[in-house]
């Protein structure tokens, strides 16, 4: 049942406690950023779930992290000091931006927990990020064996890689239906079963949504009226507040660019032989977080390409204050929109966002959309 | 008359010389139309030193229109405006800001218009810098590149030979890639005996510096912090340059034999102190304000390590500068050897950068090694709001020094916007720290 997604989203900690208790023999590693190969910690039986803030005001981060860094980071930083994900065995994260590597080391520093560092590449075009890439990945899998005291065999790894693809092929297939005229699933939904992928274990999530696409969504419409279509891009964002306000203003989203989104399932790995390269290919070729998006611009034809395809009047572009990935890319992806003729709105966010101004904001922007030009 | 002697540098005009020759050579190489190559001062500049070109590093470029501010504050506020103007977010790291704003504005700090580069090129030594230089290339309308730079990890980390050796491959190759296009994009054919040249005296140069460094633990210090921002800039700017490596070695003469007659860089030095980031350029009286109280900032891991290179003795647990090629007794013949070479110089010795990536128990490590050796007494941390690369793990930093009950001060500031900066507010918080510390004014 889509239900299902928001239950596991707003219930993260305890369908994880539950989970638990029925693996034993699994262990669970809370990680940071999208970037985390989780083929290679299912292979290892260990569950990868991924850390998001709580949204909600907190006094426990100001000792660690200065003021001008993002406030996803202190979220989430302040959701580990809180002991909110205590159940974790571990906590890992890929390089990417300061930020949260920030938390990671904040967490490392107060909490003692077992960690993982993955020194991913930054330049990811770059033909040599490969080679290296799935070299550091297979260390990863070392220290992975070495935690656990278990080995990682092929055949575990295929198994590792099934999973997390099958979770994003269907991922994909719900996203191909929201190109319909009035899409059978909201922008509010599709970001609950996304986000639930990240936090629980993909085989449970993939049944459900295997389930969805067979018996829910055909002849479904998630409103009588869509209204305008939007597309939303831009930080780390699970606000379902401001999404569920912007679908009660008269619009749909309709498609994202988000790594609680799109990025973090587009594509899936590509047949080889060697399995970590294999792995690694597929993290280098990901529609890419702006920090890794260099030299070349390959972003904005991808951005495009989605508001074309899912036939967007506007897009919102979000940023969460001081979120410095997003904010260099954002006169590039403004006018990279602008260029195909798709109108933007630009919101800063924070832990919390004001709803009512925002939603004047949001008001506003689809009016301008909506109306015919005077001359 | 205080405690201790104390004289100007004979080699200070030397310094001026240099530094200014930089920025002549760029401005003749525009008005000649000759080659440029601009990217980040911090990124490997020996690479394109393989041609006959001008560098132009946007850092250094940076804190010098900030310090320009100060007498004319179109080249500070004036910058930022022109690049929020085009909607360049205005919590981004402050140089590139100035960066942009100069360029949007066709304004050199030094003169004229804004010399626009024949190629970027740059290396990803934070998580700005890739981005910079792309955006630069995006409003030039030229041609960029980069280099990924994944340091190697703090001994803390006990990473592994195998993981190093990866990092430096990638480095290497990367270098070697970027090399063909730069040949390609210039039309210019890379001169491998040059380009061995300026390694073998980026190495030296850099050790040279982390060596005059390390005569600075002398008590009285022989350079204060504000004195080394003149000296250390000559690594920053040039140092792949021959007239680098001979000024360090000059300089490092003139400190040894300072230490040895006890001449002191401030003559009432009571309390040593260490700062944290780089200092607000436009307000660098704070430094003047200390000496008031006996106190003198003399180094930083900043200042030490931005163009130092400092390498690990596991037998010593100490940092101490990295041996160049032919101190380590290595001849690099070919291009690929000085690639090599050049990759393990920056990501195993290059401390600063590495900490820009890891800011945690590793340079905790670094930071408590320098209070150790240098004997500090106290720390001054400048909460960056203008360069979040060395902000990063600054209030670890401070809970790291109060645990262990050494004096800190934290005061917030942007290293080039001056709009971000309160000085009555910081002299307020000098005075508090002071009395802390159980430090009063000199009586004059």
């Amino acid at each position: 049942m889509i239900e299902d997604f928001k239950k596991i989203y707003e219930n993260r900690h305890n369908y994880m406690k539950a989970w638990k208790a029925k693996n034993p023999d699994w262990k669970v590693l809370g990680y940071m950023c999208s970037y985390m190969p989780e083929e290679i910690l299912y292979a290892a039986k260990v569950l990868p779930i991924r850390w998001l803030g709580g949204h909600e005001p907190q006094n426990v981060t100001e000792p660690h992290i200065m003021g001008m860094f993002c406030p996803f980071c202190r979220d989430v930083l302040a959701q580990g000091l809180l002991g909110k994900y205590d159940y974790c065995d571990a906590i890992g994260i890929t390089h990417t931006c300061k930020h949260i590597n920030q938390a990671y080391e904040s967490m490392i520093l107060h909490r003692g927990v077992d960690h993982f560092f993955i020194p991913t590449p930054s330049k990811m075009q770059d033909k040599q990020a490969l080679p290296y890439y799935a070299g550091i990945l297979k260390i990863f899998k070392e220290q992975l064996e070495n935690w656990t005291g278990k080995k990682i065999t092929e055949d575990d790894l295929k198994r590792g890689i099934a999973i997390v693809d099958e979770n994003r092929r269907l991922m994909r297939q719900v996203y191909e239906t929201r190109k319909a005229d009035n899409p059978p699933i909201s922008g509010l939904d599709s970001m609950y079963m996304v986000t639930a992928s990240q936090m629980y274990d993909k085989q449970e999530v993939n049944k459900i949504i295997a389930d969805v696409i067979k018996n829910e969504l055909p002849g479904r419409k998630a409103k009588n009226d869509p209204g305008i279509r939007l597309m939303i891009l831009g930080s780390e964002d699970d606000d379902t507040a401001f999404i569920n306000m912007v679908e009660n203003c008269g619009s749909s989203l309709v498609i994202d660019d988000h790594c609680t989104g799109s990025r973090y399932f587009w594509n899936t790995t590509e047949p080889g032989n060697d399995l970590m390269s294999v792995i690694a290919d597929r993290y280098l070729k990901r529609p890419p977080c702006p920090i890794k998006d260099m030299p070349n611009r390959t972003r904005i034809p991808h951005i495009q390409g989605l508001a074309k395809e899912w036939n967007v009047a506007g897009a919102i572009v979000i940023q969460q204050k001081f979120c410095d990935p997003h904010e260099l890319d954002k006169v590039a992806i403004v006018n990279g929109l602008k260029a195909v003729d798709v109108p933007t709105l630009y919101l800063e966010f924070d832990v919390t966002v004001p709803i009512g101004p925002f939603r004047i904001r949001v008001e506003a922007f689809l009016e301008t959309l909506g109306s015919e030009d005077l001359f | 008359m205080g405690i201790y002697k104390t004289e100007p540098l004979k080699c200070w005009g030397k310094a001026k010389e240099l530094r200014l020759g930089v920025y002549e050579g760029i401005k003749k190489a525009r008005d000649n139309g000759t080659m440029i190559v601009a990217g980040g001062t911090e990124s490997a500049i020996a690479l394109p030193a393989g041609f006959d070109m001008d560098f132009l590093g946007g850092e250094p470029y940076g804190a010098s229109c900030a310090f320009a501010g100060i007498q004319d504050p179109s080249w500070n506020r004036g910058l930022m405006e022109a690049s929020e103007a085009a909607s360049y977010p205005r919590d981004m790291c402050a140089y590139m800001r100035i960066g942009i704003g100069s360029l949007l504005s066709d304004k050199f700090v030094f003169g004229g218009k804004y010399p626009v580069p024949t190629f970027n090129l740059q290396t990803h030594i934070c998580d700005t810098h890739g981005k910079w230089y792309q955006i630069m290339s995006d409003i030039e309308g030229v041609p960029y590149n980069c280099v990924d730079y994944v340091p190697y990890e703090w001994e803390t980390e006990n990473e592994s030979e195998e993981s190093k050796r990866l990092k430096r491959v990638y480095m290497k190759d990367q270098m070697l890639d970027v090399i063909d296009w730069m040949e390609k994009v210039s039309g210019k054919k890379f001169d491998d005996e040059k380009f061995i040249n300026a390694v073998n005296w980026e190495c030296e140069s850099t050790s040279l510096w982390a060596q005059c460094c390390m005569v600075n633990q002398a008590i009285p210090a022989v350079m204060d912090e504000k004195m080394m921002y003149s000296l250390y800039i000559i690594a920053v700017l040039m140092r792949q340059q021959k007239a680098a490596v001979e000024f360090y070695k000059v300089l490092l003469d003139e400190l040894k034999d300072r230490a040895a007659r006890g001449i002191a860089a401030f003559e009432n030095e009571k309390f040593r102190m260490i700062h944290d980031s780089q200092p607000p350029w436009h307000n660098l009286q704070i430094f003047r304000y200390l000496e008031q109280f006996g106190a003198v900032s003399i180094g930083a891991h900043y200042s030490f390590s931005l163009s130092g290179g400092w390498a690990y003795d596991k037998e010593q647990d100490k940092y101490l500068p990295a041996k160049a090629p032919k101190e380590a007794g290595v001849t690099l013949k070919t291009r690929e050897e000085a690639c090599d070479w050049y990759s393990e110089w920056l990501l195993a010795y290059q401390t600063l950068l590495r900490s820009l990536r890891y800011s945690g128990r590793g340079k905790h490590k670094r930071i408590q090694d320098i209070i150790d050796n240098w004997k500090i007494d106290g720390m001054m941390i400048h909460l960056n709001r203008g360069c979040e690369g060395t902000a990063v793990g600054q209030m670890e930093l401070r809970r790291y020094l109060a645990d262990r009950g050494i004096p800190a001060l934290t005061y917030e500031g942007n290293l080039a916007d001056v709009r971000e900066f309160d000085l009555e507010r910081t002299i307020d918080k000098i005075d508090t720290f002071m009395e802390t510390v159980g430090l009063t004014k000199i009586a004059k």
